[in-house]
C-alpha cells in the first residue's frame, strides 16, 4: 500500500482567515470565543460562540455565484483554494483526483432563512436554489468543480467526528491506489439561531468559556469554520517536487453501540488502539495527543480514562477547542492543522482557560500556554454524538 | 399561581412519562437517583417542565451538582418549579 502525505492545509475559522494566523492564534493561545452577533442571538440563553467574524463573502466570490453558496460552502472554498495552493497542485488531476469533506449541519443558515420566509414571513416562494444550497455535498461538490476533481467526491456526517471520518476515509482513497490526491477535512456554519436554540435544549452548552479538562468546566462552545487538507500519495508529491508537512500514518473507527449521546470510553479506546495498528504505530512514539476535549463533564472525564486505557504513560494532551470553539462537522480539520503544527514546530498548542486539573481527568494538559516538545507522531480524537469514533494518527514527515 | 398539590402532579406525570411508569408508581417523596432516570430523560424532563409552567429552568448539564433548580427529589423540584413560576410573575 502506499505512503500518504499532506502537502497543503487551508483554514477559515475564528481564529484567523489563513492558516498562518491561525498557527500564530495557536502559538500565543488567543481565544476566538465572543459574544453571538447574529440576528436574534438575544433571544438566545446562550450567547456566545467562536464565530468567524468581519467575513466578507464578496471579497472571496463574484456576486453572480453567491446565490448558490450557503457560509458552509463558501468557508470551504476559501479554505480548499489555500490548501491548493500551497500544495502547488497542478491541473488536470481529473478522476485521479476527488473531495471527501466533513459536514454536520450543511447549510443549516439556508434550511432557517427559507423557513423563515415561508413560515413565520407568510411568503409564499424561496429562492429556486435552495436545494443545491443547503445540500450536504454543496461543499464537495463546488470543491471538485473548482479544481477539476472528478473521482472520490462526496460529504460525511457523523456530527463531532465528520472531518475525522472524512480525512480517514480520504487517506484510504489515496492509500488503496484509487485517487492520488484528494482534497479532505470538514465545513461547518452551525452559528444561526436555530442551530444554537437546537443545542442549547441539551444543556451542555458553556454560558461562559471553554475549558477542556479543568475543573470549573461548563461544557461546549460551538465554533463556525472549515479546514482543507491536501491528502496525496507520496511518490506523487516527490515526483513532482511537493513540499511535504507529514504523514497520514492511520485511522481507526468505531461505534459505541450503546447510548446516543453518553460516551462509552471503550469505544474510544478501541478508535486509538485501531489508528495505531492501522499506523504501525507503537504507543510510545506517540508525542501529542490533541483530544476531542469538548469540555463537558462526561467527555472529559471518559476521554481521559479511555487515554489511560491506550496509553500506559500518556503523553501530553490539549483540547484546542478552548480557541476555535467546537467547529462540529469542521472540528477534526482544525485539529488537524494543530497537529501539523506540532509536528512542524515542535510547539504543542494549549487548551486555554485552564484553571484547576481535574483529579477525574488526570492527564498531562498543555494548560494555558503553547509547549516546546519534540514529537514524531501524534493522534487526533474525535468522539461524536451517535456514539461514533474516529482517530487519525499523523507522522513527522 | 397553581397550588402545590398541582404542580406535583404535573411532576409525577412528567417523571412517569420519562421512566416509562405509571404514575402511581412514582413517589411524592421520591429521590430521583432510585427512579433511574438518564441523562437525556433528566433534560426532556426540564424541558417538559419548562413549557407546562411557562418558566425557564437555568439547568447545566456540566454542573449538576450547583443546580438551579435542585433534581434531587419530588419535593425539592416541586420546591423549585414553585419558586421559577414565582419569580415569572413578580
Amino acid at each position: 500500500m502506499r505512503r500518504v502525505v499532506v502537502t497543503g492545509i487551508g483554514t477559515v475559522n475564528a481564529l484567523a482567515m489563513d492558516v498562518g494566523g491561525t498557527f500564530q492564534a495557536f502559538r500565543e493561545g488567543r481565544c476566538g470565543i465572543g459574544a453571538l452577533g447574529f440576528r436574534d442571538a438575544e433571544r438566545l440563553t446562550i450567547r456566545i460562540g467562536a464565530e468567524v467574524r468581519d467575513w466578507r463573502p464578496e471579497a472571496h466570490f463574484v456576486e453572480r455565484d453567491l446565490p448558490l453558496l450557503d457560509r458552509v460552502t463558501q468557508y470551504a472554498l476559501v479554505a480548499g483554494a489555500e490548501a491548493v495552493a500551497m500544495a502547488g497542485l497542478p491541473e488536470g488531476l481529473g478522476a485521479r483526483g476527488g473531495v471527501i469533506l466533513g459536514t454536520a449541519a450543511g447549510g443549516i443558515q439556508t434550511w432557517e432563512d427559507s423557513y423563515r420566509a415561508v413560515f413565520s414571513e407568510g411568503r409564499n416562494r424561496v429562492s429556486p436554489l435552495v436545494v443545491p444550497r443547503l445540500m450536504h455535498n454543496a461543499p464537495a461538490s463546488h470543491l471538485s468543480i473548482r479544481f477539476g476533481l472528478m473521482g472520490p467526491v462526496l460529504a460525511v456526517s457523523s456530527a463531532c467526528a465528520s472531518a475525522n471520518h472524512a480525512m480517514g476515509l480520504a487517506f484510504q482513497q489515496v492509500r488503496s491506489g484509487v485517487a492520488d490526491v484528494m482534497l479532505t477535512g470538514g465545513a461547518e456554519a452551525m452559528l444561526c439561531f436555530g442551530g444554537v436554540k437546537a443545542w442549547e435544549g441539551l444543556r451542555v452548552l458553556a454560558p461562559d468559556a471553554c475549558r477542556p479538562f479543568s475543573l470549573g468546566r461548563k461544557g461546549l462552545v460551538i465554533g463556525d469554520g472549515a479546514g482543507v487538507l491536501v491528502f496525496e500519495a507520496e511518490e506523487h508529491a516527490r515526483a513532482r517536487g511537493a513540499k511535504v508537512l507529514a504523514e497520514v500514518a492511520g485511522f481507526g473507527m468505531t461505534a459505541d453501540a450503546g447510548d446516543i449521546v453518553a460516551p462509552s470510553g471503550n469505544g474510544a479506546a478501541r478508535a486509538m488502539r485501531a489508528a495505531l495498528a492501522d499506523a504501525g504505530m507503537a504507543a510510545d512514539e506517540v508525542g501529542y495527543i490533541n483530544a476531542h476535549g469538548t469540555g463537558t463533564l462526561v467527555n472529559d472525564r471518559s476521554e481521559a480514562a479511555a487515554i489511560h486505557t491506550v496509553f500506559a504513560a500518556p503523553p501530553p494532551v490539549s483540547s484546542t477547542k478552548a480557541m476555535h470553539g467546537h467547529a462540529i462537522g469542521a472540528t477534526g480539520a482544525l485539529e488537524a492543522m494543530a497537529c501539523i503544527m506540532a509536528l512542524n514546530e515542535d510547539l504543542l498548542p494549549p487548551t486555554i482557560g485552564f484553571e484547576t486539573p481535574d483529579p477525574d481527568c488526570a492527564l498531562d494538559v498543555v494548560a494555558n500556554v503553547a509547549r516546546p516538545g519534540h514529537v514524531e507522531a501524534v493522534l487526533s480524537n474525535a468522539f461524536a454524538f451517535g456514539g461514533l469514533n474516529a482517530v487519525v494518527a499523523f507522522r513527522r514527515a | 399561581m397553581p397550588e402545590r398539590a398541582e404542580i406535583e402532579a404535573a411532576v409525577i406525570e412528567i417523571l412517569a412519562k420519562q421512566l416509562l411508569l405509571p404514575p402511581s408508581d412514582v413517589a411524592p417523596g421520591a429521590l430521583v437517583d432510585g427512579l433511574g432516570l438518564d441523562s437525556l430523560g433528566k433534560v426532556e424532563a426540564i424541558f417538559a417542565l419548562e413549557e407546562r409552567f411557562n418558566i425557564h429552568v437555568p439547568f447545566n448539564a456540566n454542573e449538576p451538582d450547583r443546580p438551579d433548580l435542585d433534581f434531587s427529589s419530588l419535593p425539592s423540584i416541586v420546591a423549585g418549579v414553585q419558586r421559577l413560576i414565582a419569580q415569572r410573575s413578580e
